[in-house]
């Protein structure tokens, strides 16, 4: 018999403990993107912005692995049976959008678009709000898995971040597009503000299924 | 030892798988087809729960139903435990939960009505409240309960994964509870009957001793556990999902409502102790765990979302039940014909009913007695035709009165053994003052059975039945339990 079995309580504390420690990782990962954002703004060339690079790098990786390891706890000792699927999902989820910030600022790394100074004050904006609904978003999974009641107050506000995220994305490229940069840096630059964007979409998509499964739970 | 016994006793093994298979889902049916625990799991755990159950407190309810039949041939008491196993195991078949002990009750109707031995009617009327009350009651509590469970569960904001181990933990705790009240209430309805010609001798080991009724309450008991593994799965589905679908919390809050309503509404101790500290006690009602859980499940269904409840999986459950006793009685009746006619068994030994003048006036009832003139004295050969004697000589006589009377009138012609004394002894369970009571009866022949209870009774007032109250009921229950165990060890049940 697996002797994990034989400590029902400790493996429970553990499992838990698993489950917190990826969430943290998620919203580290938040905040890290957003910092990040800025060190690449402030002076793409120095150690600030590999530092931030590594550390996103890292959380992706520490994400992957506490996923992985619930993933392996839930399935092994048949927890949760109700809501396992769900639970499953959820976290694949959140997991995508740890990739997602990592693959922009490994994009921005490589690519190193050059943003004109003065939108570097909407990009910040833009890069705070797509923080903001991550970190919404990770709250309300929090909520789920402690206290159901209260996950309707994080996702709205999931999606208002998002939809601050879209206006600020729109007002970059209307910006982009009236400047008087060549059509090949309009499209580069265009191309990083849809890719930034896209982390608060993925952010509503986590909420969209996050209002299903709560429904689920309390039908 | 005679071989055949062994025969005999295989009808009440498959009463003991049918039990298994479908009364197992009373007490994991809601956590298995939850998936909070495996099957494996259960039926380990139930197999574990039931043997001990039945070995540790088994005897105690070895007499419950003894008293609704006389059955006092092999080959009878083989037909009514094969007929309540047949009907039970088709059930299981068809994956409806029905009550064991009510197609027992059915099966020694059978018997009665194909003996023409007396029934107690009033035991259908019984086994209709428990149709009723059992699931409106559970239902009532499971819904209550699990509205506060989840109250409680949204202030307290638990982890879903620590909640997830708790109700686990629960469910297995008041599984292994409800697996050691199924073995020690049910291994009687299983092998009860054999009591009386029990194959198995005394077996010592040092300070290790095993009576010969516990050896076959193990029997009993395996037989069971292997209708737990063999068949169980497919009724605890039906009880944990097909009705309605139950959440892990739901499915302990309907074991836990199950529990309570036993404990509340057939619990003799609660009655006791609630009229000894004067309160008022709340009145006991026939309950049935099969249909309990039916009704809890129903509850929570009816919380969540009434259309989620498949009524027509309810209706065919409801009929299951009322088709069990009575197809019982019948499968009874008509194989009992065949045994005795095609395959030439006995399956009732005949006995002498004689009403004698003292049980009348040893009543009071100088009156029935000059009514009864002339069936006083006359030998019946069967209970049923005694009893149409008395209900023509004094029609306006209540029946519970008529049943009395004809059961006070079995010539048994009880010889004090004194070799038995020694038996009795090693028992350990009667009272050295009873034991010297009866001792003083040596040799003594009695006609009737109420003749050597009375005797005993004028010999010390330890052996003298109290008053009828709530308060002495558990004293009177404890004379009637040493009383049976003096009845077993002189009266010869099974010939």
């Amino acid at each position: 018999m697996d002797k994990s079995k034989l400590r029902l309580f400790h493996t429970t504390k553990e499992v838990e403990t698993h489950f917190d420690s990826f969430l943290d990782t998620v919203s580290q990962g938040g905040i890290s993107f957003r910092s990040g954002l800025s060190a690449y703004l402030e002076s793409a060339g120095n150690g600030d912005m590999a530092a931030k690079l590594k550390q996103i790098n890292d959380l992706e990786h520490k994400g992957d692995e506490l996923r992985r390891q619930v993933e392996h706890e839930l399935y092994t000792l048949a927890l949760i049976p109700d809501f396992r699927g769900d639970v499953l999902s959820l976290l694949e989820d959140l997991d995508g959008l740890l990739n997602v910030m990592e693959d922009t600022m490994g994009s921005l790394d490589i690519e190193r678009p050059a943003f004109p100074q003065e939108l570097h004050a909407d990009l910040r904006k833009l890069a705070e709000s797509v923080a903001m609904a991550v970190e919404a978003a990770v709250m309300a999974s929090r909520a789920f898995l402690r206290d159901i009641q209260s996950v309707r107050d994080h996702l709205h506000k999931v999606m208002f971040y998002e939809k601050e995220a879209d206006g600020q994305s729109d007002k970059l490229k209307r910006a982009i597009f009236a400047s008087s940069l060549p059509l090949a840096e309009k499209l580069h630059l265009r191309r990083f503000v849809d890719q930034i964007d896209h982390i608060a979409d993925e952010a509503e998509d986590v909420a969209d299924w996050l209002a299903i499964y709560t429904i689920k739970r309390l039908d | 030892m005679d071989p055949t016994i062994f025969l005999y006793l295989s009808s009440g093994l498959f009463l003991g798988w049918s039990l298994g298979a479908n009364d197992a889902a009373n007490v994991f049916g809601t956590a298995v087809a939850s998936r909070m625990v495996k099957f494996t799991t259960a039926a380990i755990i139930l197999t574990i729960g039931v043997i001990l159950g039945a070995i540790v407190s088994g005897a105690g309810a070895a007499h419950t139903l003894s008293k609704l039949g006389s059955i006092n041939a092999l080959g009878g008491a083989f037909m009514v435990a094969f007929s309540a196993a047949a009907v039970v195991a088709w059930m299981t078949i068809v994956g409806l939960p029905v009550s064991t002990t009510q197609a027992v009750v059915g099966a020694i109707i059978g018997w009665n009505l194909f003996t023409g031995s007396v029934t107690d009617y009033s035991v259908f009327k019984t086994i209709c409240a428990t149709w009723i009350a059992s699931p409106v009651l559970t239902g009532f509590f499971s819904y209550f309960i699990y509205k506060g469970v989840m109250k409680l569960l949204e202030k307290s904001r638990i982890h879903i994964i620590r909640l997830d181990a708790l109700t686990r933990i629960g469910l297995v705790i008041a599984g292994a509870l409800g697996s050691y009240s199924l073995g020690a209430n049910n291994i009687a309805n299983v092998m009860g009957v054999f009591i009386g010609a029990n194959p198995f001798q005394d077996f010592h080991a040092g300070v290790f001793e095993f009576s010969g009724l516990q050896q076959l309450f193990l029997l009993g008991g395996l037989a069971i556990s292997v209708g737990v593994f063999s068949y169980a799965k497919r009724v605890m589905l039906t009880v944990g999902t097909s009705i309605a679908p139950l959440t892990p919390v739901g499915a302990f809050v309907v074991i836990i409502a199950t529990s309570l309503v036993l404990f509340l509404f057939a619990s003799e101790g609660l009655e006791y102790a609630l009229a000894s500290i004067g309160l008022p006690t709340i009145p006991l009602v026939p309950v049935s765990s099969s249909q309990a859980v039916v009704g809890g499940v129903i509850g929570i269904g009816l919380i969540k979302n009434a259309r989620n409840i498949k009524w027509s999986v309810v209706g065919r459950i409801v009929v299951a039940w009322v088709q069990t006793p009575l197809v019982a009685a019948l499968v009874c009746y008509v194989f009992l014909f065949f045994l005795q006619n095609v395959f030439g068994q006995t399956v009732y030994n005949p006995s002498q009913y004689r009403l004698a003048k003292d049980v009348l006036v040893h009543r009071g009832d100088a009156e029935d007695a000059k009514a009864l003139a002339d069936v006083i004295g006359k030998s019946f050969p069967t209970s049923g035709q005694l009893k149409s004697a008395i209900d023509k000589a004094l029609p306006d006589l209540d029946a519970k009165t008529v049943l009395q009377l004809v059961d006070d009138s079995l010539v048994e012609e009880i010889t004090v053994d004194p070799a038995k004394f020694k038996v009795l002894e090693k028992l350990n369970v009667i009272e050295a003052e009873r034991l010297d009571a009866l001792r003083t009866l040596s040799g003594k022949t009695f006609t009737y059975r109420w003749q050597l209870i009375e005797a005993l009774a004028n010999q010390t007032p330890e052996w003298k039945l109290k008053e009828k109250t709530v308060l002495n009921k558990p004293y009177n229950k404890e004379i009637q339990k040493d009383l049976d165990l003096v009845m077993d060890a002189y009266v010869a049940k099974m010939k």
